[in-house]
């Protein structure tokens, strides 16, 4: 078994130049990162960022066209055996038996992984206790969120070393999302290293580090706080009565570089960074905007991602 | 302000599962309205009755003067629907998939000839006519299918969860197009995950286990429920669901 192996590695996913082409369609493009063990990393990017080919070759689902990659020193294409038992993936789509029970489920993937579910209940248990009064209901009749635990219980049944998981909220509400983050969060405590990939920007504060993708490329790593301490335009935030007046008055004011609505506000940057505040409010109150603010913002992973959007295009 | 959605004491119940709880509700024309709630909150089902697919158990909704149950082609016909699971046809060209739903639509050929020319100019689409969809950047995509919605410049437009997964700044030129119709007179009826998103919009109400918690402006929420952004609104009356 790979613990016996003697080898220590202290990073348990190193991705070197990996490319992969579908017929004409470049899916990634020479991306190369490293997750460390115990690592709860985050891949962050629209759809076509390429997030899921990345994780179909990790899971050694892919092969990829150019470079290596390597899962606890394991290398995808010669070790894929190794990798497969020790992995758990959630892919993308509900990928359960919707025609077998809860219970069944769980049971069918414990023993293709030579495990019970006896025998590793403890890692499931704050997961799958929310789920189990519907153990005798059929997978395929859950609701949403059930079928998240679910899926997460079967991918965590045997034990796995990492923890891949393919947008595992996309589509789903507010608040479920934040209750699978706290589960994500419980089982990084118990030392399982976890790469999961997401389109939205704000669940990026909540991994150690991410990878910010679009288009098959990484446009930056590194933790959270980093990212955001690196945005070294000057940004403000604005508001007024008629928000949608507001963004294209900003829009036709020649000092304005940019302005995009993010909640309540629009955040704004100047031509150059010397742009005033008080230029910004003195324009706006001529175009006759009541209830105006103007004041400085500290930026948010999503400006980031934003002006790097800007600058590749 | 003339009210072009219209609900009283809507029931929906799939056998004892009652999925609408008696939900009263108006909106007006050239509104912003959004309609949010967790997963499983029913949405989807009150929808599916707004937009005639589906009749309720009981109580009475009138989408654009029309009557959910007697009138379900006419409602048809004054609303355009759009999701990001659905919009239009892959395999065929722009051209192609306007013809086509200018055809569901009940647009007359010579109408449609004038109309797409506006639209593909206005778009900045011409040479991209008898491109495949398929083969568009997904900036473009959205825009077309929003502006193929609205093509019959229909009272109201219904638009679920139109923007997920899609680029922050593609998704910001989304909501664009959004106040862009809605300053043209369109309702628009619209359903989101993201809470940044609840924001732009005129006024926002959340379901929760089949009833309506909550309507009114976000200003308005965010003062009765003490909260800094819809998010916290949103989490404090979600919050308990299943």
């Amino acid at each position: 078994m790979f613990r016996d192996t003697g080898y220590k590695y202290a990073a348990m996913i190193t991705i070197q130049h990996i490319s992969k082409a579908y017929k004409n369609v470049q899916a990634i493009t020479d991306i190369s990162l490293e997750v460390q063990k115990g690592e709860l990393f985050g891949l962050i990017g629209p759809d076509g960022a390429g997030k899921t080919t990345l994780m179909r070759i990790l899971m050694t689902l892919l092969i990829q066209d150019k470079g290596t990659a390597t899962m606890n020193g394991f290398d995808v294409i010669k070790d894929y055996k190794k990798i497969r038992n020790m992995v758990g993936y959630m892919p993308g789509r509900f990928s359960l038996y919707q025609d077998l029970t809860v219970e069944e489920n769980l049971n069918f993937f414990a023993t293709v992984f030579k495990t019970t579910v006896a025998e590793n209940y403890e890692l499931i248990r704050d997961i799958y206790i929310q789920i189990e009064p519907f153990k005798n209901r059929l997978a395929g009749k859950l609701s949403g969120g059930m079928k998240q635990k679910l899926a997460l219980s079967c991918a965590l049944i045997h034990k796995p070393e990492i923890l891949i998981l393919d947008e595992p909220t996309t589509g789903v509400d507010a608040v479920s999302r934040k209750e699978f983050w706290e589960m994500l969060k419980n089982l990084q405590q118990k030392g399982i290293t976890i790469l999961v990939s997401t389109p939205y920007m704000d669940e990026a504060t909540l991994c150690n580090r991410v990878a910010l993708m679009q288009k098959g490329k990484v446009l930056d790593i590194d933790t959270p706080r980093n990212l955001v301490e690196g945005y070294t335009r000057k940004l403000y935030a604005i508001r007024s009565n008629d928000m949608h007046r507001l963004i294209l008055d900003l829009r036709s004011y020649e000092k304005t570089d940019s302005a995009y609505a993010f909640g309540q506000y629009l955040h704004v940057t100047g031509k150059d960074d010397e742009v005033e505040a008080t230029e910004f409010e003195n324009y706006l109150l001529k175009k006759d905007h009541h209830e105006l603010q103007v004041f400085d913002i500290a930026p948010t992973i999503e400006d980031v991602f934003m002006e790097l959007l800007r600058e590749v295009e | 302000m003339e009210t072009v959605i219209e609900v009283r004491n809507l029931v929906k119940k799939f056998g004892s599962f009652v999925a609408n709880d008696h939900l009263n509700f108006d909106v007006y024309q050239g509104e912003i309205f959004g309609f949010l709630g967790a997963n499983g909150a029913g949405k989807t089902t009150a929808m599916k009755i707004l937009c005639g697919l589906s009749s309720p158990t009981s109580g009475e909704a009138k989408v654009a003067g029309f009557d959910i149950y007697k009138e379900t082609e006419k409602v048809k016909r004054n609303i355009g629907y759009m999701s990001q699971k659905f919009s239009l046809y892959e395999d065929l060209t722009v051209a192609e998939n306007i013809r086509f739903f200018s055809g569901v639509y009940g647009i007359s050929p010579a109408d449609r000839k004038e109309k797409q020319d506006k639209l593909l100019k206005d778009l900045g689409l011409e040479s991209a006519k008898d491109s495949l969809i398929g083969s568009l950047p997904l900036g473009w995509k959205q825009k077309l299918a929003f502006s193929v919605a609205i093509f019959h410049d229909p009272k109201i437009v219904f638009l679920d969860e139109p923007t997920g997964g899609v680029d922050p700044i593609t998704r910001r030129k989304f909501w664009d197009l959004i106040y862009e119709a809605s300053d043209r007179g369109i309702t628009v009826f619209v359903t989101t995950h993201y809470m940044d998103e609840a924001e732009y919009c005129n006024r926002v109400s959340i379901m929760n286990a089949g009833r309506i918690e909550a309507l009114d402006t976000p200003e308005n929420l965010k003062k009765q429920y003490s909260a800094k952004n819809m998010d916290e609104v949103f989490l404090k009356i979600a919050r308990n669901t299943e």
